[in-house]
């Protein structure tokens, strides 16, 4: 009776394309807007990502953010190092600067300034140069999508000269860092360099970075550090949190996002809910013919949540299937949209909106279904 | 139809003639003033291995009727015995089971699904009764041809005529062998030529074996295939006769 349930459904192609439509479009919509959302908020911590070789992270204690450092005397840095359990500390910059080509091309940049002598802090992923180019003077690292920004059309190469805060700076390395929240190019250079190009002021260290001797011990070392220091020390897990959920709380993006995924689940509801009814309205008078023949509520029952679940597989995965082509072509092809990416995470929760959608859709028609009156079949 | 679910807990042990009994139905609808007693304490019988006609002018309780035989509707007061059980004794479930094993139904609209071709429709009891569909459809197909249906079993019902339609739903109503056949009006959507041809189709084919039929109908030009006639009037059946050697009671 499954296949009749399903012949029944597939016989009227208008609604039952109008159906898979409206689960489709909804999980298209909600798994687009959920992976942008879940790749934003990637890109609030993705400074602190990219950071492999320490795990703490040492700041003012009103530092709420990676993207909002507040600048730290320079003295903090060998009272970190002081401190017992403590392998290696290395200064950080982080700052935003203004990017200026020969051509004229302006761009907002981050620059990050590692530590001179030990070049800790750069990612490991490097698409031309090396870390060790971060040696020379002038020299800089800049992303690829920095890079297609300031010279737009022209292939990844070196050598290229850069103005930063009226500095000659000289491009070395093509570093694939990943994209940040506040900027799309990123800047590495060493520390001495980034604080003259960008001036700030007296006090210039953004951050501390810092290895525990015992990495098993690190949350301990970091207790210790922000103890003796008076300072903020926390891992690079609680940073990438803290980060997180500055811009959860602090920007209109959970709400817009939200609200999105809100009006695409609504929206699925309704068109799947209505032309669901209107299917089954319009079948009543069969599904009373089988009830006069004998089928039982329970059967009938089956028969609907079939037709209904045919309708949630299908529309979820072309919507499945339409988002992870937008991401699999569209999304790489624009460095705007690089690092969103369909997750799986995503996709299961997706499947069970898609589910639940379907099925509160399919719970008022179920109902008439089951109260259909088997003596309509003899009133003509 | 061997390899069906094995009907024997609904289906009578012993099907003793008549094939329905009822005594004293009584039936409403609505409550308090627009409470209507369609069936006021009827009695009606049905013979086994013959046609049983039911007739009567519109809005006399017919239908009711035979919604309360073909176990659709329950009745109120009274007893009903179809092919030996007792319907007030069952359940809304063990109901819907006794007509699936036993009785098979005729509608006025035809009813068929529009989405199956005819051997799909035809061998819907079938499959609801837990067959297979390869050998649901091929028992279907056999009777389809029987029925005068070769080279249509594959068309689906809006490429049939009226008549060929009918046909489809007599075989629905007969694939899985029932004892009792209700036909609900079932040469009102015909011409007389196609109401003909069917009744004599149902006359040849419902009537194998001990099968009881009950047809329900205004049309007497098909009184002729009658070997009892019931006439209802106002909720009651006020006369019975047989054509053959027009018997009255």
């Amino acid at each position: 009776m499954l296949t009749t349930a399903l012949r029944m459904l597939l016989g009227d192609r208008t609604k039952c394309l109008g159906l898979v439509f409206g689960v489709a479009f909804s999980t298209l919509l909600v798994c687009q807007q959920m992976s942008i959302f879940f790749g934003l908020l990637g890109r609030a911590s993705s400074v602190v990502n990219d950071v492999r070789e320490a795990d703490i992270w040492v700041m003012d204690p009103s530092v709420k953010t990676i993207d909002v450092p507040f600048p730290l005397r320079d003295t903090v840095l060998p009272r970190v190092r002081g401190v017992e359990g403590v392998a290696w500390a290395v200064p950080f910059f982080k700052a935003t600067v203004q990017v200026r080509t020969r051509a004229g091309t302006l761009e907002n940049a981050i620059i990050l300034g590692i530590d001179d002598a030990s070049l800790v802090g750069v990612p490991d992923a490097f698409v031309l140069g090396s870390v060790d180019d971060l040696a020379m003077p002038d020299s800089i690292a800049i992303n690829p999508a920095g890079f297609r920004l300031l010279f737009p059309g022209q292939e990844l190469d070196l050598g290229r000269e850069l103005e930063l805060n009226d500095r000659r700076a000289r491009i070395v390395a093509i570093v694939d860092a990943a994209p940040a929240f506040a900027a799309n190019t990123t800047i590495y250079t060493r520390y001495s360099l980034a604080t003259t190009y960008t001036n700030n002021g007296r006090n210039q260290l953004s951050f501390v970075l810092a290895k525990a001797s015992d990495p098993d011990r690190s949350a301990e070392v970091a207790a210790r550090i922000a103890d003796e220091t008076e300072l903020k020390a926390i891992s690079s897990a609680q940073l990438r949190w803290e980060s997180i959920m500055y811009v959860l709380e602090n920007t209109g993006i959970p709400v817009s996002f939200g609200t999105v995924v809100a009006l695409g689940a609504i929206i699925g509801v309704a068109i799947v809910g209505l032309t669901f009814n209107q299917f089954i309205m319009e079948n009543l008078k069969q599904y009373a013919a089988l009830k006069a023949i004998g089928l039982r509520n329970s059967r009938l029952l089956t028969m609907t949540l079939t037709q209904a679940l045919f309708i949630g597989v299908i529309g979820y995965g072309i919507g499945l299937g339409a988002a992870a082509t937008f991401f699999s072509t569209a999304a790489k092809r624009s460095d705007a949209l690089r690092g969103f990416y369909l997750l799986p995470e995503v996709a299961i929760g997706v499947a069970i909106l898609a589910v639940t959608i379907v099925f509160a859709s399919t719970i008022i028609s179920m109902r008439r279904v089951l109260v259909v009156d088997p003596a309509t079949v003899f009133r003509g | 139809m061997d390899a069906l679910r094995d009907p024997a807990s609904t289906r009578p042990q012993a099907s003793a003639p008549p094939a329905v009994r009822c005594v004293g139905v009584e039936k409403s609808f609505g409550l308090g003033d627009t409470r209507v007693r369609v069936l006021r304490g009827t009695d009606f019988v049905a013979e086994s291995g013959k046609m049983n006609f039911l007739v009567g002018p519109s809005g006399c309780g017919k239908t009711t009727l035979i919604s309360v035989i073909g176990a659709i509707l329950t009745c109120e007061a009274g007893d009903i015995t179809v092919l030996g059980e007792d319907l007030r004794a069952l359940s809304n479930a063990r109901l819907a089971d006794f007509r699936l094993n036993n009785l098979g139904f005729i509608f006025q609209q035809f009813n068929l699904l529009p989405a199956l071709n005819a051997e799909e429709n035809a061998s819907l009891p079938v499959v609801a009764r837990g067959a297979s569909t390869k050998h649901a459809e091929r028992v279907a197909r056999d009777l389809l041809e029987r029925l005068g249906l070769e080279g249509q079993t594959r068309k689906m019902p809006s490429q049939l005529s009226g008549g060929q339609q009918q046909r489809v739903a007599i075989a629905r109503a007969l694939v899985h062998e029932p004892s009792l056949l209700i036909c609900d009006e079932p040469t009102a959507s015909l011409d007389a030529a196609s109401g003909h041809t069917v009744m004599e189709l149902l006359r040849d084919v419902a009537l194998e074996g001990d099968r009881s039929v009950i047809v329900v109908t205004h049309d007497n030009r098909i009184f002729e295939f009658a070997d009892r006639i019931s006439y209802m009037g106002d909720g009651v059946i006020t006369r019975t006769e047989t054509p053959e050697n027009g018997e009255q009671s």
